[in-house]
């Protein structure tokens, strides 16, 4: 008998026969369940749940269980993967159907949780063995995961959802009521083409992202070739400069937008004094929600385009010029080619962000309508229709997808793979002079304006209150994070810690969840073949297409009631971090991953190294700068992420986000914006400790000084 | 070493491997013998190097089975199959020095530490590679490169040593010496190998069997000398060495034997099944006998129409009645012919052969 699958078949039944199979008041490790275990009907594992609770439904199975322990004597070649799969397949549909269809039963817990995991198990061992996925069980196995945690967690929810497009509002099928809601004039209106009055909100999100994808992808471009290309002094302080804008919650930068351009702005105080130009609202609509955006998101394609630019082989470079290319051709014709697929993945991170992006049209938007924001107003407004929500949000998917595959497209089959098993050594060259000017040009007084924007924001902690009162304060800060020494120990008084600890805790657990989940399937992806990988693709970038506020609309209809009840607790806050974070893993995975020679991977499996040694030992190493990607950004945009939350915090899980939002809500911008310095204070750190543990990549290229010593004779 | 006693065979059994609609080895049996070196030889997209994936498990079969050493390991994945394979590109880990590279197979299978390190030296030194261990791959020469690819698969001691084109990424001093280095070694230890080229002057010079592979089956299956003489198609003449494909006439004069007509020329040689009437004929270079024209009435006459001094020998392209000929004579380097002469040609009987 295989060891694999008896592993799991024992597993699966010591969880069948001892482990509580429903959710716990209280949780697993609340310990309560133990007082009347095993018999009490709350705590009971599903045998007992069975035999004395009534819970026929639960009986069958213990047959898919046991199935292949007692028909270990099967020895045809074709039967015990039959065998297998029929269990495997089975099994999990089973617990699935009769939590659908038997009421009155509580949320799955620990118990059916680990069950419905071994047959799951059994299955993918049961391809494996079928010769599926060239017979690697690792690879059967992380495949199998993958698709059940995205059809759990994004298709089921957003399914709940897209019901609710073609259904009236008292839950009938009604079809022509989704026409009429798609073909609204507010939704695809062109008035603006020919009067004062504004475009459909369709057409106001794409303008918006394509502009925002443009500029960051840019923008990130030109801070990328400063620090890999350039003799530029300040590089270390660019970098962390370029990561400010991520770990900071969008909306504050929307509010330091106001701060500087508002009626009351700095600047618009400057201007009106130096030269008597009259104060208007222009920053509320499309210039500030994009001035905003590409604040907020530059970063993004900035660490993205950084890993591809260092990425890209020094030869490839050095042979253009031997070519006798002059640098300007060298880089025109073999860089920047070689850069596609990272400027592309940059567009669409831009694109897809700024559709997603709640917080700073909330706060800039004016008349603007954007599609997020008319989602959420659609469904938590006066309007309160849940049809008209889900009708936005296909168009909002549409566009999405759209972007995904114009970069498939593009892209087309090339290769560019260039970290190549054969040991490269060489120098990148320098930037041509022009480029070099452009590219200093550009990012320099970017740099200075982000500066200026986080200056704003600490300093608007210090005073008493902003665009009134300038003096010197700490009261905000005494409010949110005052501490006392009492006789018993540090009480912490201040009212934000609450919402901080859980802050750091859930952000916590989820960033190296999403970094691993994430780079499991940009492995898949990237390095198997199996059919329907684009399916497969689709199905894990989707979470990402679909806004945080139709998330977490998604996640309360889905996860209220059995059998899978979440909400209220900090799960389903962790969840649904991991899957709307995961694509970013996806995408960083993916763009460095396509640039290691898949021959490294097979001489591994040929040394007898195993698929998950051979990412271990191989993979990972060279894929450290996506690792420290994917855990910054997971860690990060769990701190700081606003749309979808807002709807999952209960009163023991409060985020710092929502709270902040709270508080801005109430007018205490002071308190709010010492409480964003604090974050952003404390995910530096973070950041900085990330970057130190993971640390660089080691591919052995020449330091340029070496290569200059060598030129000199001895 | 104690690699002799570990070497198996490689055996496939009408192994077909297909990528939907597109076809890369159809139907292909062949055996390779413990302790022989034996060559895929092919053009490009002939099927050679899935043929060889597939023995190392990196691709699994559309149908048939394929042995190790005996043992069917069809549907045992690449982990598993105890063969390893020198990549063309060489597949060294860039992010490990020389000796992690070549302790890696042997750490993963669960060798301590220090017996790793000892067989990784070890391993080097039969390479020559001594005092490199630190070094980065980036930081060695393309040669060097290779070797610790070598020795990085063969410290593992597998049943089957692969190569996937080696030579390929070399210059041609090198080529040369690199090859003869595989074939001592190969020797030396009675390894096992299967070597995939697309380089026929590096097969026929290492290999005990010759494997020729097009458009994803088998085209003939021998040793050099067999291939080299007794080509079974067009193909198999052309790609071994140099053959000037001719038509001429057969008639047959007994069980084994036929007379051939070349224009004017007439000479026995074995039929090998063909039937009587016009049959294609592949005649070596070095086969063809030239002599200036004496006026007398020769049975083939021609005019030579390029004529290249090469040191050792001269090729010259001969106009003839059946066809250009392409040949090669080494004996009268000391008084060539010159262009626009006229020849009588003849023929050496066992550098002709009938092919399909």
């Amino acid at each position: 008998m295989d060891r694999a699958v008896l592993g799991w078949a024992v597993a699966g039944g010591i969880a069948y026969a001892l482990l509580p199979w429903y959710a716990l008041e209280d949780g697993i490790f609340g310990f309560g369940w133990l007082s009347g275990y095993p018999t009490d009907r709350a705590g009971a594992p599903a045998l007992v749940q069975a035999l004395l609770h009534g819970r026929l439904a639960l009986l069958p199975v213990a047959v898919f269980l046991l199935a292949p322990l007692a028909v270990r004597g099967v020895r045809g070649a074709g039967a015990r993967p039959a065998l297998l799969l029929t269990v495997g397949a089975g099994g999990t549909a089973w617990i699935a159907v009769q939590g659908f269809a038997v009421g009155g039963q509580p949320g799955i817990g620990v118990g059916g949780l680990v069950v419905f995991a071994a047959l799951l198990m059994l299955f993918c061992v049961g391809m494996a063995a079928k010769g599926a996925f060239n017979g690697d069980r690792f690879v059967s196995g992380g495949i199998g995961t993958v698709v059940t945690l995205v059809v759990v967690f994004v298709f089921f929810p957003v399914s709940c959802v897209l019901v609710g497009a073609v259904e009236d509002s008292s839950g009938a099928f009604a079809p022509s009521e989704f026409w009429a809601k798609l073909s609204a004039r507010e939704v695809w209106g062109l008035d603006c083409l020919s009067s004062s009055a504004g475009c459909g909100v369709a057409w106001n999100t794409l303008i918006l992202g394509v502009l925002v994808g443009a500029s960051t992808t840019a923008l990130g471009l030109a801070f990328a070739l400063i620090v890999t290309r350039t003799g530029f002094r300040a590089k270390k302080a660019l970098r962390l400069l370029t990561v400010l804008p991520i770990i900071t919650p969008p909306f504050v930068i929307g509010l330091a937008v106001i701060l500087l351009f508002g009626r009351a702005g700095a600047f618009t105080t400057f201007m009106e004094q130096a030269f008597g130009v009259v104060p208007s609202r222009w920053i509320y609509g499309l210039p500030g929600v994009w001035l905003a955006q590409v604040l907020a998101f530059t970063p993004i394609a900035f660490l993205v385009l950084i890993g591809v630019v260092e990425g890209i082989s020094p030869s490839m470079e050095e042979a253009a010029q031997t070519l006798r290319a002059d640098r300007w051709r060298t880089f025109t014709t073999v860089s920047l080619p070689l850069m596609r697929p990272g400027l592309a993945n940059a567009f669409l991170l831009g694109f897809i962000e700024s559709l997603a992006d709640f917080g700073n049209p909330l706060v800039l938007g004016g008349n603007y309508h954007v599609l997020s924001i008319s989602i959420f107003f659609a469904v938590v407004g006066a309007q309160h229709d849940r049809g008209r929500a889900a009708v936005l949000s296909i168009v909002l998917l549409v566009f999405t997808l759209g972007a995904f595959y114009a970069q498939r497209r593009w892209l087309g089959r090339r290769s560019y793979a260039t970290v190549t098993g054969k040991g490269d050594a060489g120098l990148h060259p320098p930037l041509p002079a022009s480029v070099r000017r452009l590219v200093y040009a550009t990012a320099l007084p970017w740099a200075v304006f982000t500066a200026v924007i986080y200056v704003m924001i600490l300093f608007g902690g210090f005073v008493e209150t902003w665009g009134r009162d300038h003096r010197f304060s700490l009261r905000h800060y005494a409010a949110a994070f005052a501490v006392d020494v009492t006789e018993f120990g540090l009480h912490w008084k201040g009212a934000a810690w609450n919402s901080l600890w859980t802050t750091i805790e859930i952000a916590a657990i989820s960033a190296p969840l999403t970094a691993a989940v994430g780079l499991l399937t940009a492995y898949l992806i990237v390095r198997q073949r199996f059919r329907g990988k684009e399916a497969f693709e689709f199905g894990t970038m989707l979470s990402f297409a679909i806004p945080g506020t139709v998330i977490g609309i998604s996640y309360i209809l889905a996860f209220n009631t059995p059998p899978i009840e979440l909400t209220g607790t900090g799960i389903i806050l962790v969840i649904c971090f991991v899957f709307r974070n995961m694509p970013v893993g996806v995408r960083a995975g993916i763009a460095a991953m396509s640039q290691i020679d898949r021959s490294l991977d097979e001489a591994s499996l040929t040394l007898g190294a195993r698929s998950l040694t051979t990412i271990r030992r191989v993979i990972l190493p060279l894929l450290r700068p996506a690792i420290v990607a994917a855990l910054v950004f997971s860690f990060v945009r769990a701190m700081t992420a606003i749309s979808a939350v807002i709807f999952l915090v209960s009163a023991n899980y409060d985020m710092a986000t929502s709270y902040i939002v709270g508080r801005v809500e109430n007018g205490d911008y002071g308190l709010a914006i010492a409480y964003c310095s604090v974050l952003i204070g404390f995910m530096v750190l973070v950041v900085l400790l990330i970057q130190f543990v993971v640390g660089r990549r080691r591919l052995g290229r020449r330091a340029p000084t070496q290569v200059s010593l060598e030129g000199i004779p001895a | 070493m104690s690699l002799e006693t570990r070497s198996g065979s490689v055996e496939f059994r009408r192994v077909t491997k297909a990528y939907g609609p597109v076809v890369a080895v159809r139907d292909v049996s062949f055996t390779v013998a413990a302790g022989t070196l034996v060559t895929l030889l092919g053009p490009s997209g002939c099927g050679k190097t899935t043929t060889l994936r597939l023995i190392a498990g990196l691709e699994m079969t559309t149908s048939g089975q394929i042995l190790i050493g005996g043992s069917d390991v069809t549907r045992v994945p690449a982990t598993d199959r105890d063969v390893s394979m020198v990549f063309q590109s060489y597949a060294l880990f860039p992010h490990m020095t020389v000796l992690e590279n070549v302790c890696y197979g042997l750490r993963v299978g669960g060798e301590p530490r220090d017996r790793a390190v000892a067989a990784a030296r070890e391993g080097l030194a039969l390479l020559g590679l001594v005092g490199f261990d630190d070094r980065l791959p980036s930081e060695l020469s393309g040669g060097q490169q290779q070797r610790v690819a070598v020795a990085r698969a063969l410290v593992l001691e597998p049943r089957v040593l692969l190569f996937d084109e080696p030579l390929s990424n070399l210059d041609a001093k090198l080529r040369r010496r690199v090859r003869e280095e595989i074939r001592d070694l190969q020797q030396k230890l009675r390894l096992s190998v299967v070597y995939v080229t697309h380089d026929q002057e590096e097969a026929l010079a290492v290999s005990d069997q010759i494997i020729v592979m097009d458009n994803a089956v088998i085209a003939q299956q021998g040793t050099p000398t067999e291939l080299y003489r007794e080509p079974a198609s067009r193909f198999v003449a052309d790609f071994i060495g140099d053959a000037n494909l001719v038509k001429g006439t057969l008639k047959r004069t007994d069980e084994r034997l036929a007379a051939l007509r070349l224009g004017g020329v007439e000479f026995a040689l074995p039929h090998r099944g063909a039937t009587d009437g016009e049959v294609n004929v592949a005649i070596r270079p070095e086969a063809v006998r030239l002599r200036p024209a004496d006026g007398t009435d020769a049975p083939l006459i021609g005019t030579i129409l390029k004529a290249a001094y090469l040191g050792s020998h001269m090729e010259y392209t001969v106009g003839s009645i059946i066809g250009e000929l392409f040949v090669v004579d080494s004996g009268g380097v000391a008084a060539p012919l010159t262009v626009g002469a006229g020849v009588s040609i003849g023929f050496i009987s066992h550098g002709v052969t009938v092919v399909d």
